[in-house]
């Protein structure tokens, strides 16, 4: 059987048998790859360490029938600082929770791939509040994947905004007409901040946004769960454990 | 499928952590043609086991009574505790005989993406012991993988502001290993654990 070469960050690992793991791990070419590697749960083995998760990994593979098998891995970023702090851990949790969840088997999704390493890059960095970047994080891999926030116009009759109003199942902003009778406007600062967090630019200032308008990031932050539990049809188990201010 | 008796067997085997339906199969087989003392050993093992085996009401850990042998050992340290995921820690803890003081287990470590979370592990009851213990250094002996991590920082966060000392235990090179086997992470933290020679 066929031996290759790839790169990926581990997503999630699972327990096998007495030392071994099942890894999760997403490849910019590949999508998601599911491998066994062996051994790794005993003391002193030669690439347990690297295979953490969130680590950002070059793979030597073995095709298996099933499962392919992990026979050499080189680190490219371990991303350590993401997990030894809980918050940053908990944060980097529902970004490979999601990941690991649209991400299919043999579908190349760079684009997937590159959001991911920015996320954990940012969380590896050390902020003090990550939340703010689970935030972005969702609405961008919801975008990558079909499901753009509308910010500027009407999600229904795409006429330019901006618009008072928000709903979760039409994907965005609606229109005075489009918006059924009843619906309450929302503060145009929570549209401002979840066209920003949905928006792909700099991480960086992402923590100012949130600092500058609690209250605006506070209700981006529900609206941008609720829109991504349900257009990708199911529910963030990590998200909760998430502190948030 | 194999007769009702059978299959209900392999059925409860496969349940087993690590038991995959073929290994089932085998030791259900095995079962059937081992001599029936043997066989109602191992039953009368896990029917004793679970009748008479509780978990200690102060640290968790397995207990034959109210309290575990360790907890119930008047020459054991109780300034000092050591926190570990499961009791199976303990055991190997107690292996090394290094250790002269108490435990606390918590159960479990946190796994967000498991959806096990502070609240499904005993540390309010950790909480609790310190208020009501004369404990004044805490051992963090997390496994040292994501979710020991992140149930160690968790804690140091929670314990913070207790005023008590709280230490980790130290992760690194494994005794008898080569320098250049080990892998750049766990190197890296033999480096930032280093200590003065006594
Ligand atoms: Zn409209
Ligand atoms: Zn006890």
């Amino acid at each position: 059987m066929a031996s290759y070469r790839d790169q990926g960050i581990v997503l999630r690992t699972y327990k096998l048998a007495e030392t071994d793991r099942i890894v999760h791990l997403l490849s910019p070419s590949r999508g998601k790859i599911r491998a066994v590697a062996k051994g790794v749960r005993r003391p002193g083995s030669r690439f347990g360490g690297r295979l953490e998760a969130y680590s950002h990994v070059d793979l030597q593979l073995y095709e298996g029938r099933n499962l392919d098998m992990i026979t050499q891995v080189e680190l490219v970023a371990s991303h350590a600082a993401v997990r030894e702090d809980y918050a940053r851990s908990a944060a980097a949790s529902v970004m490979v929770e999601t990941v690991d969840a649209v991400a299919q088997e043999g579908e190349r999704d760079n684009a997937l791939f590159l959001l991911l390493r920015a996320g954990l890059q940012t969380l590896a960095a050390g902020p003090e509040e990550p939340a703010v970047f689970v935030d972005a994080f969702l609405l961008r891999l919801a975008s990558i994947v079909g499901f753009h926030a509308f910010t500027d116009a009407c999600a229904v009759c795409r006429r330019s905004g901006p618009h008072a109003f928000l709903s979760v199942k039409a994907g965005g902003t609606l229109c005075g007409d489009c918006a059924p009778p009843g619906t309450r406007a929302v503060d145009p600062r929570v549209i401002e901040v979840v066209a920003t967090l949905a928006a792909g630019g700099e991480w960086a200032v992402l923590p100012s946004l949130a600092r500058e308008s609690p209250d605006a990031h506070r209700t981006a932050a529900s609206y941008t769960r609720a829109f991504v539990e349900h257009h990708l049809d199911r529910r963030l188990r990590s998200y909760d454990a998430v502190p948030r201010p | 499928m194999y007769e009702g008796a059978v299959q209900d067997l392999i059925d409860e085997l496969g349940r087993l952590p690590g038991v995959g339906p073929k290994s089932a199969q085998r030791i259900a087989f095995h079962l059937l043609q081992t001599e029936n003392t043997d066989a109602q050993r191992l039953a009368d093992a896990i029917t004793t086991v679970k009748a008479t085996i509780r978990f200690c009401t102060r640290c968790w850990n397995i207990a034959e009574a109210e309290e575990c042998r360790i907890c119930r050992d008047t020459r054991r340290d109780g300034s000092v505790l050591c926190v570990v995921e499961e009791p199976r820690d303990v055991v190997a803890i107690e292996r090394t005989r290094e250790f002269q003081g108490r435990y606390h287990v918590l159960g479990g470590a946190i796994s967000p993406i498991d959806g096990i979370g502070p609240d499904d592990l005993h540390l309010k009851e950790l909480v609790a012991r310190l208020d009501a213990e004369p404990v004044d250094e805490l051992i963090l002996a997390m496994n040292p993988n994501v979710e020991g991590e992140a149930t160690a920082s968790y804690l140091s966060r929670l314990l913070a502001p207790l005023g008590v000392r709280v230490t980790r235990l130290a992760s690194g090179l494994p005794v008898g290993g080569d320098l250049d086997y080990a892998d750049e992470v766990t190197l890296g933290r033999a480096f930032s654990g280093r200590r003065d020679i006594p």
